[in-house]
């Protein structure tokens, strides 16, 4: 289904707790980008939005055996497929 | 045969690989830290000797891959180009084999192919994942030794591997091979290349790397390329490098960093699939414990029993703890009584007075050694276990709102959040903190915290002003400092620290291990010796200064003679008492000197001594040492002369300590650090402050403990006094017009005091810099002068008791702190970086 234009990208921020998500790109740069490459977030990886912290911020994820968490604010720089909920 | 020169091995591997573990493994006790040349990470290396000769062994900083992004990675990869290490070891989390290979594949391109140290066998086991470890060594090429660190499994077979590979590569000049095959950027790579073949000669730099890192517009390696080749040669190369990206760029719609990832990913990818088989998606231990840990609900129950705990087993057992280890040190101090030159009647030799205020000055240090050892393992525990990682996660949200990071907590827990710490081990442990602004903000936050030595000083003022509401004010000191200490993160951020750099929070959360009893000793201990090393030279280095300023000028000859003549006086009249008596032979003479010290020491020991078999056993202890004197110490009931001898005895050491008094009390008055203490009262006046208290605030500069006691000897402890300082002090500045309200005015001075002395010396430490120092002495004094000023005037102005403005300061800095927090915007990422393109 193609998205109106001006409906703005999901992004991981976006995903409840407990869905699954696949990457499709990255808006940050520069050493935030490579951080989140390094932890195993590349586009096309699936990842799964565990948990948020108590206070709703910062979030967890699964990916492959590993866990990691971001803040939201990073997290809503990780654009998302439509397809993978 | 063993070679004359040592091999040099780096172990290189992502944090949370066991690295660390797997050097102690490998190097035994004997290791050394340093730093690296001009940055605070720490460079770690160790020796052991194989059959064939010594090994150095270096532990790289942990990192994910080898790009010039952060700091620890620079500091990796330029150890790896500089010095060119014989071996390299990567140490490979076989749980999570996936994101660990990409360092692999980068070390490789750097023409450092390692030993793959597969660590963590035992979890990848225990999760269901199986490794074909000869076909993964077979497709890399690289000799594969499975470890496990945590139980020391593996150190022969990886030192056999680390020599045999040494000697292979020795053997191979070409090093050189494609680990990864970029497809369509192949092209361009080879492009560089010839340029760089043809630009001139590159001393020990890779090629092939070098061309990858050029397209990939690496700072860092644009500067080492002009380094190498000159400012005229380099350009060239890197401006066509640039338009070979460009062009890449255009044509696959696909950025060259993202793609040279992608394409490591992939054969990562491959390379998994055929060496790891086995379950891998199932439910681990780990997911079930963060279910319950981490749960919305439950997980600040769990933190706050955390916590309570650390406080309960460190600082509440730990100090009773140090009722059994006071009397050791207490001895000590004997000891050196007894071996330093006795007193004199009047004036000490210095050697005496300055020996033990040495050991006094040490020995308030090392009381609280076992409170460290404690605290330290207890962290040690959490940190080892995995759950420091979540106590970040959970609390994060929170300290980012004032400028800190979810990892400022544990520098904050070991200054003393709410129950009594030290800002050294406080400040050390900032250097975990990947965001640099936020590492600084910790840093001048955590002094703020309540250091165990602050704790005397607050019990004592507690003592003597607040008897009815003592619990209400140690509620408000313990809980304030955490108010002041956020507000003035906040303050700082928004302020002076505007421009430092920031960083996100990406953290990863590992998983659930059991901490090893090794470990967590060897931390504890290592992390005490570092406390007892750094703080323990400084502190005695300050004690002599201080020392000096007290005992200088001194007092002048006219009236040193006046005090001379009045204790001959008094001799005298003790001489004249024991006319006729049997005992004036050995009472008097040679024998006064000794005979008074003896009584003095007597007294001393008694009070001491608690309980009746003590007090039974100082009273043979003295008489077996001097039976003659013991008599006249103790009379016997029946010797009337003796009697009589012991009451001018015990006038004689009254009129001698009296003496003794009014000379400490003038010679402090007239000292260097009593001038400057006066010279400063014109300032301190409106906080409520007299010179007294600004000898004891600018002495507890040098160490907090000293507060407490120079107040002690402001306020005259004598040698066998029983009055305790709250006594004392409550009594004469009660005399004077003290207040609760100084009181306040001095407990909120203390609690924004600078960092004492030590801590400083750990603020250059961790910032490398002079100014940064500077600053964490100077603000805190102004901010509490500051404070104290306004609450002891204005508490004076309206007429309040201490408690009413005590009050009144908590609340106003309470509110303020819910403000900030619940109305301030959050921090953007407005740093050096920009976290978003623009485009």
């Amino acid at each position: 289904m193609p998205r109106s234009p001006d409906k703005p990208c999901r992004t991981l921020n976006d995903v409840p707790s407990g869905r699954r998500a696949r990457i499709r790109r990255h808006r940050a740069v520069g050493a935030v980008r490579q951080r989140l490459m390094d932890l195993g977030l590349m586009p096309d990886v699936e990842v799964l939005v565990v948990r948020s912290a108590p206070l709703n911020d910062p979030i967890q994820l699964q990916l492959n055996a590993a866990n990691v968490s971001l803040r939201r604010q990073e997290a809503a720089t990780i654009e998302i497929h439509d397809d993978a909920e | 045969m063993p070679s004359d020169k040592a091999l040099l091995v780096a172990l290189a591997g992502q944090q949370n690989a066991g690295k660390s573990t797997l050097f102690n493994v490998l190097t035994g006790a004997r290791q050394h830290v340093a730093n690296y040349p001009g940055v605070t990470v720490d460079k770690k290396y160790g020796q052991y000797y194989d059959g064939a000769g010594a090994v150095r062994t270096v532990d790289l900083p942990g990192t994910y891959s080898l790009t010039s992004f952060s700091l620890e990675e620079r500091v990796a990869r330029d150890f790896l180009l500089g010095e060119r290490p014989d071996v390299t070891v990567n140490v490979v989390d076989a749980s999570n084999l996936r994101r660990s290979l990409h360092l692999t594949l980068q070390l490789m391109e750097l023409e450092q192919p390692p030993v793959l140290a597969l660590n963590m066998m035992d979890v990848a086991a225990g999760r269901g994942i199986e490794i074909d470890q000869q076909t993964l060594g077979r497709e890399l090429g690289l000799p594969v030794v499975p470890t496990v660190g945590r139980r020391g499994e593996g150190r022969g077979p990886l030192r056999g591997a680390i020599r045999s590979w040494s000697e292979q590569l020795a053997k191979t000049q070409q090093r050189s091979e494609r680990a990864v095959d970029y497809g369509p950027l192949e092209l361009r790579i080879e492009a560089v290349e010839g340029l760089l073949e043809r630009a001139g000669e590159l001393s020990g730099i890779p090629r092939r790397w070098l061309a990858i890192k050029l397209l990939e517009a690496d700072e860092q390696a644009a500067k080492l390329l002009e380094r190498q080749l000159g400012q005229v040669a380099a350009q060239p190369v890197l401006q066509e490098a640039w338009r070979l990206r460009q062009a890449f760029e255009r044509s696959l719609g696909i950025d060259v960093n993202d793609h040279v990832v992608a394409c490591r990913e992939r054969k990562v990818a491959a390379l998994i699939e055929q060496v790891q088989g086995g379950a891998s998606g199932r439910t681990t231990l780990s997911d079930r414990i963060d279910r319950l840990v981490l749960n919305r609900w439950a997980a600040p129950g769990f933190l706050v029993l955390t916590v309570f705990l650390i406080y309960q087993v460190s600082i509440v057992w730990g100090y009773e703890l140090t009722n059994y280890t006071w009397p050791i040190l207490a001895g000590f101090r004997e000891l050196v009584a007894g071996v330093l030159p006795s007193a004199g009647f009047l004036v000490d030799p210095y050697v005496r007075s300055m020996g033990l205020w040495l050991v006094d000055s040490a020995n308030t240090l090392l009381n609280y050694v076992p409170i460290f050892l404690i605290l330290f393992a207890a962290i040690a525990v959490i940190e080892d276990s995995g759950y420091m990682a979540r106590i970040a996660f959970i609390l994060d949200k929170v300290l980012h709102r004032f400028g800190l990071h979810g990892q400022s907590t544990l520098p904050l827990i070991l200054g003393g959040v709410f129950a009594g710490g030290c800002a050294v081990p406080g400040v050390m442990a900032t250097k975990g903190i990947p965001d640099t602004r936020a590492r600084m903000a910790t840093i001048f936050a955590v002094p703020f915290m309540n250091c165990l030595a602050k704790v005397p000083l607050y019990t004592l003022l507690l003592g003597i002003f607040f008897v009815e509401s003592k619990s209400l004010m140690m509620f408000y000191i313990s809980t304030m400092t955490i108010i002041f200490a956020l507000l003035v993160s906040k303050l700082l951020t928004v302020t002076v620290l505007r421009g430092q750099e920031t960083s996100p929070f990406v953290m990863e959360l590992p998983h659930y291990h059991l901490p090893t009893l090794q470990g967590v000793l060897r931390r504890a201990f290592d992390r005490t010796w570092q406390y007892i090393k750094k703080v323990g030279t400084i502190v005695i280095a300050v004690a002599v200064v201080v020392f000096t300023l007290l005992q200088f000028p001194g007092l002048s000859d006219e009236r040193q003679a006046r005090f001379a003549r009045q204790a001959q006086a008094a001799v005298e009249r003790f001489d004249e008492a024991l006319v006729g008596n049997p005992y004036r032979e050995i009472a008097t003479g040679e024998n006064l000197v000794p005979l008074v010290n003896f009584a003095t020491n007597y007294r001393r020991a008694k009070l001491n001594a608690g309980g009746g078999e003590a007090s039974r056993a100082v009273n043979e202890r003295f008489e077996t040492l001097n039976p003659e004197f013991y008599k006249l110490v103790r009379p016997p009931r029946a010797d009337r002369d003796a009697r009589e001898a012991n009451r001018a005895l015990r006038r004689l050491a009254m009129e001698r300590k009296s003496l003794r008094r009014e000379m400490k009390d003038e010679r402090i008055v007239n000292s260097f650090l009593g001038t400057i203490g006066r010279s400063m009262e014109p300032v301190t006046q409106f906080a409520g402050f007299d010179w007294k208290i600004n000898v004891a605030l600018l002495s507890s500069f040098a160490a907090r403990e000293s507060s407490v006691a120079t107040l002690g000897v402001l306020f005259q402890q004598d040698e066998d006094q029983n009055q305790t300082l709250e006594e004392r002090m409550g009594a004469e500045t009660r005399a004077g017009g003290a207040t609760a309200l100084l009181a306040v005015s001095m407990i909120l001075f203390f609690a924004l005091y600078p960092p004492c002395l030590a801590t400083t010396i750990m603020v250059k430490v961790q910032t490398g810099s002079y100014k940064w120092m500077a600053f964490s002495i100077v603000f805190p004094t102004l901010l509490g002068l500051a404070v104290s000023s306004a609450v002891y005037s204005i508490g004076n102005a309206i007429d309040a008791s201490g408690i009413e403005m005590m009050s009144y300061v908590y609340f106003g800095a309470l509110a303020l702190l819910l403000a900030v927090g619940l109305l301030g915007r959050r921090h953007g990422l407005g740093g050096k970086r920009s976290l978003v393109s623009t485009q």
